[in-house]
């Protein structure tokens, strides 16, 4: 479990992490969300004691980053795929990894085999890799010492769609063997589809936060009579609100309080249900509009 | 998502091993090998410290070839190759990036910076070791009379203090700058620019021995000079000068700077 408990960072008059809280449970995916620049590589980086905080602190289970006697045991990070010494082989990159963690070099080549690296591409220099080559060999190295927890970076950049099929199930798997995944992403589909409980981040600050089922659905019915002018006016005179939304209404009420109004007043109902969840989604376009630097999915 | 045996929140970590010194001298032992840029940089000490033993025989005459000469022409040239070691080894983390996995696997950032001084120290006397090995079969095919005449114990440490201190002074700019280029450049160029400015400039010629590592050094270099007190004290503020205070700046920096 992670738990980060207030903590911002400034550069100079820059609040770059400002005053963000929030957990990652065991047996959970939970995505951190947010255009470029809102702070999610930041938190990361504090999170594994590469950039110390302006106040506030960050546990892993319990300990401190730095406390940790082998945090590759216990925590698989990946920061940035593109941090590899281009000279090195891949193969390389992760003996290093795995004779700082005391590890047999078994483990190295079970690592590759999990993200087909195949044994020619592993003894190739990393500069002659693609960046989904590099993303998986990331990957490999984070899982290296059999963590439990995992922080990932913008785990799915540069993976085509079938690494990002692949990495989703690989992830999804981890968390349901009691792993915690930490993940980061500015693509909402791409965090929507694997995480369970969603972190919401712009300009520093932690805008939303909650379950993919709490953020998804907004409170509220959508509903379509044959009699709508009736309806809405019977829903009036209960004193709920109600407003014309495309061919029907939108209420804040419950479905079932709408329904029970319709019945009373014997209105013919065509559609009734909870309103849409588009509220994620505008919430997060609203906050990448000031900040947004490349295409946000639509 | 709710069909998972959940972990306890807390991180038991009382059955893991803290990871040893030891263990970090290897992984930096590695790090010396594992790329062709440090790979060739290690040969090219090799073969250029050969080929100074075979140009300088070839040159020489025959009662020069003694084995005080011999090491004395490798050492200037290593003194010029071997600090180039230390600082690949400490910048390449940072123009590589992989400063970001290293110091996420091991946070403990001094130990790090301490491996890489133990295995740059290693690898200097390795070369070291290799210069006197190939100086003995040259004195020992070179006919001179008394060839091992002064290779002793005095010689032997002079010598490897000289490359020691080119090894950690490599090490401190590189913890400066963490850049080769300028870390480099700046190990080369300051005693040349010192030279030229305290030509000119007799107040500078004249505390040259105090703040000047290259005049300090001197005696260090020279197999038949005796070293006195004041050799010594020029020795230990040069060194506090170029070695000790980039160093400890150096090192503050890394230890305190966003790994980003």
């Amino acid at each position: 479990m992670i738990t980060v408990d207030g903590v911002s960072k400034s550069y100079g008059g820059f609040r770059a992490v400002d005053d963000v809280s929030f957990t990652c449970l065991p047996g959970q995916v939970t995505g951190f969300l947010g255009p470029n620049g809102a702070g999610k590589s930041t938190t990361m980086r504090i999170m594994v004691g590469l950039t110390p905080p302006s106040s506030g602190r960050v546990t892993i289970g319990g300990h401190r980053y730095a406390d940790l006697p082998n945090p590759g045991r216990h925590v698989g990070v990946l920061l940035d795929a593109s941090a590899q010494h281009a000279g090195r082989t891949g193969r390389e990159v992760l003996m290093i990894g795995a004779v700082t963690m005391g590890l047999p070099t078994s483990r190295v080549d079970e690592m590759l085999e999990l993200v087909s690296l195949t044994r020619a591409e592993s003894r190739r220099r990393v500069r002659n890799y693609s960046l989904g080559m590099r993303q998986r060999l990331g990957i490999a190295h984070a899982l290296l010492g059999d963590p439990s927890i995992l922080i990932l970076d913008e785990p799915a950049n540069g993976l085509d769609p079938a690494g990002i099929h692949w990495m989703r199930g690989l992830l999804r798997e981890y968390a349901e063997r009691g792993g915690t995944v930490c993940l980061s992403s500015h693509l909402l589909h791409e965090v929507e589809r694997i995480a369970d409980e969603l972190i919401l981040i712009g300009q520093g600050r932690i805008v939303a936060q909650g379950t993919k089922q709490d953020l998804l659905q907004t409170r509220g019915a959508y509903v379509k009579a044959v009699e709508q002018e009736v309806l809405r006016d019977a829903l009036h005179r209960e004193g709920i609100s109600a407003q014309p939304s495309g061919e029907g209404l939108r209420s804040d009420a419950e479905a079932i309080q709408i329904g029970k109004v319709a019945a009373a007043h014997q209105i013919t109902l065509i559609e009734l249900r909870p309103a849409e969840g588009e509220g994620l989604e505008e919430l997060f376009l609203q906050l990448t509009g000031d900040t947004q630097r490349e295409g946000v999915p639509a | 998502m709710s069909t998972t045996t959940a972990e306890p929140a807390t991180l038991d970590i009382s059955g893991t091993a803290r990871i040893g010194f030891l263990r970090l001298l290897r992984v930096e032992m590695r790090k010396l090998v594992d790329t062709r840029a440090s790979r060739w940089l290690l040969i090219m000490i090799g073969v250029v410290t050969a080929a100074i033993i075979v140009i300088f025989f070839l040159v020489s005459k025959t009662n020069d070839r003694t084995f005080n000469n011999f090491t004395g022409a490798t050492g200037i040239l290593q003194s010029y190759l071997l600090p180039v070691l230390p600082i690949m080894l400490v910048t390449s983390e940072w123009s590589q990036r992989t400063a970001l996995t290293t110091f996420t696997l091991v946070p403990n950032r001094g130990k790090v910076v301490l491996a890489k001084v133990v295995v740059s120290v290693l690898a200097g006397i390795a070369a070291v070791l290799l210069a006197f090995a190939l100086a003995g079969i040259g004195a020992a095919l070179g006919g001179a009379n008394d060839a091992f005449h002064g290779a002793g114990a005095d010689w032997f440490g002079r010598f490897g203090l000289l490359e020691t201190m080119g090894i950690l002074e490599g090490l401190a700019f590189g913890l400066l700058f963490l850049n080769s280029a300028a870390a480099i450049v700046v190990y080369l160029v300051v005693p040349i620019a010192f030279s030229i400015v305290a030509n000119v400039w007799s107040a500078l010629r004249d505390a040259a021995p105090w703040i000047d590592l290259g005049t300090a050094q001197t005696p260090l270099q020279d197999p038949n000079a005796h070293i006195d007190g004041h050799d010594w004290l020029h020795l230990l503020t040069a060194t506090l000068i170029w070695i000790v205070l980039p160093f400890t700046v150096g090192l503050w920096r890394v230890l305190r700077a966003e790994v980003k």
